[in-house]
């Protein structure tokens, strides 16, 4: 057999390195470190309120589970603002080889966003890598109610609408969000007050 | 050793030639002619495989008839008439049984002399005290996250008190003409957390596509698995491998193609996008293995100098011509995995977390001011998201064994503002 342990001593000798027991039980998980790394990390601060602003909030049901939690969007800007939106954040243990799974928890009149609560966005999907963070998705998230897009479109109708007429299209946001319907799909009322 | 062909001695004589001959590079026999008891050691290691499909029915003969006699393998699946183009220990008549028993009793029957000890079921359902038994470990998994998993445990198990608690990890992978052989060294060289970044993430086409412009007969397949399926719930969960749900995939996204005047959807080209099968290709399996094989004997034997401490990684390319590439790939200082190794941390076990909170920042070793705190299943405190801290903070008054149920040797994660890219592992000492 190689001599491998010698090398190792070898090595920590070259590097100075503090010997670290083993023996221990119950080991942290390497996704809920990333998880809770990214909790107070200020270049990436994926939970961290302080830098998610005053629109933005996450709430743990569990708070053992932090793989687990709810985002809730209050856009100040855009024809969005004055509603209350909650996405359900859901990372598997393959996190971040594969992206977390995110969910609009209303069904909401939005291009974008179907009416199961699917988002299309592309960092949730097929530009997502393993060294984007829950952070890059909060963000993409807020974008999407600043800026509707009507060329990646989820619901078809609500991005014919906007291509063809702004006016329109903020009419039907606003009659949505009061829980009213458009072309007989009724939709769920988000208005804060 | 005796030479008769009863015990097989023939069998390694170019083996055994090999490993006799003196070369530059097998320096624990400088002086020495080796002998027959050192030839022996091969014999007397335990090694343990991990997978028994594609890649691993190639590791075990391989081992085998490389002069490993004490093998173990942990395959938790069964065999599936679809294997049998490939995965040449299986019969037809084995459809249905354990992979792991069937490919054991196949080499051991082939291979005089060798002791092959199956294992069917997860390799969760195994504790480090198993894993502790073998001397080195071969994956071939076609999972990320047994990988994953597996690597976590061999780089937690190294204990700075027991020579024997460092075990090299090989591990190869296969995906259609591309493989790769990586090696191991727990805590000394690059682990596979490190390497998480080199997976290319399944290719994904955008949600909005499918649900708008599918060009391809895939897009079709992937909206009427994604979409249609969750609008019309038809069945309350789908499973993969029911031919019932898979017709009704293949029904709506026929009907959708036919819509957009899409050719090519068909039941198999469905059953593979809806199960991401990626056509595994026996030759690659072939060459990987061998190559991973290659690599355990020379840990073993330190014939030739192995994949490792310097090149730690050989990429294999057999798609549009035949190129391997070695190279050494770098540790990565803030893995979450080996990045920082558990460290002991003395706590009286009457503290309550906020004196153990109070300790981290004068303790000499953490220095750590504004710490948030876990164990594997329990949040103790975080610092952020508010939400999470109100809801911890009740914890800061618990004892840490009465109060919180902490236990001697727990580890714990401590990561803070300070170092935002590290985490800092600790195992508890009661004092």
């Amino acid at each position: 057999m190689l001599k491998i342990w010698s090398m190792k001593k070898e090595q920590q000798k070259k590097d100075n390195d503090e010997a670290a027991a083993g023996g221990k039980k119950k080991k942290v998980t390497a996704a809920q470190l990333r998880v809770q790394k990214g909790t107070n990390s200020a270049l990436s601060p994926d939970l961290n309120e302080l830098s998610l602003g005053s629109t933005m909030t996450t709430e743990f049901p569990d708070p053992d589970n932090i793989l687990e939690f709810i985002l809730t969007i209050t856009p100040d800007e855009g024809q969005y603002t004055g509603g209350k939106f909650t996405f359900s954040f859901n990372m598997s243990p393959s996190y971040p080889h594969e992206p977390p799974k995110v969910r609009c928890q209303q069904k909401i009149y939005h291009p974008n966003i179907d009416l199961e609560g699917k988002v299309c966005l592309n960092i949730l999907r097929e530009d997502w890598k393993p060294v984007l963070n829950l952070n890059a998705v909060i963000v993409g998230l807020q974008f999407l109610f600043l800026e509707p897009n009507a060329s990646d479109p989820l619901n078809k109708e609500a991005a014919d609408d906007l291509r063809q007429s702004r006016d329109n299209f903020r009419r039907n946001v606003k009659n949505s969000m009061a829980g009213g319907s458009i072309r007989g799909v009724q939709y769920d009322r988000v208005l804060l007050k | 050793m005796a030479a008769s062909s009863e015990d097989g001695t023939a069998r390694w004589q170019y083996l055994n030639h090999i490993r006799k001959t003196k070369g530059p590079f097998n320096p624990p026999t400088d002086d020495e002619d080796v002998t027959p008891e050192m030839l022996d050691t091969l014999g007397k290691s335990t090694i343990l495989v991990i997978g028994a499909g594609g890649l691993g029915c190639e590791i075990l003969k391989n081992l085998a008839l490389s002069g490993f006699k004490n093998i173990h393998v942990i395959d938790m699946d069964t065999i599936d008439i679809s294997n049998l183009n490939r995965q040449f220990l299986f019969r037809k008549s084995d459809v249905g049984k354990s992979k792991a028993e069937v490919a054991a009793a196949f080499v051991e029957r082939r291979v005089q002399g060798v002791k092959i000890t199956p294992h069917n079921c997860r390799i969760q359902d195994f504790d480090e005290d198993f894993y502790m038994q073998f001397q080195m470990v071969v994956c071939g998994l076609d999972s990320i996250e047994a990988r994953r998993w597996m690597n976590a445990t061999l780089v937690n198990m190294v204990d700075e008190e027991n020579p024997d608690s460092l075990k090299p990890m090989i591990d190869g992978g296969t995906e259609g003409f591309k493989g790769q052989t990586r090696v191991v060294f727990p805590t000394m060289t690059p682990c596979i957390e490190c390497q998480l970044d080199l997976y290319a993430p399944r290719a994904a086409v955008p949600l909005c596509t499918l649900a708008t412009i599918p060009r391809q007969p895939e897009h079709c397949i992937e909206w009427a698995h994604i979409i249609a399926w969750e609008q019309e719930k038809p069945f309350p969960s789908l499973d993969k491998d029911d031919p019932e749900h898979i017709t009704w995939l293949y029904q709506k996204a026929l009907s959708r193609a036919e819509e957009f005047k899409i050719p090519g959807v068909t039941y198999s080209l469905t059953q593979g996008v809806v199960k991401n099968i990626i056509p595994a290709i026996a030759s690659t399996n072939a060459i990987i293995a061998a190559s991973c094989c290659n690599e355990a004997l020379k840990i073993a034997t330190s014939a030739a100098p192995a994949l490792g401490f310097e090149d730690n990684y050989m990429s294999y390319h057999g798609d549009e011509a035949i190129y391997t590439n070695t190279f050494k790939y770098e540790k990565k200082e803030d893995c979450a995995v080996c990045g920082s190794l558990s460290k002991p941390l003395e706590v009286d076990p009457r503290w309550t977390l906020q004196e153990l909170v109070d300790s981290l920042a004068t303790n000499a070793s953490a220095q750590l001011k504004k710490p948030s705190i876990r164990t594997d299943s329990k949040t103790l405190y975080m610092r952020f998201p508010q939400s999470l801290e109100e809801k911890t903070r009740p914890n800061l008054e618990k004892t840490l064994r009465e109060g919180l149920g902490l236990e001697e040797k727990q580890e714990i994660a401590v990561t803070d503002p300070a170092f935002p890219a590290l985490s800092f592992k600790f195992f508890l000492r009661f004092t």
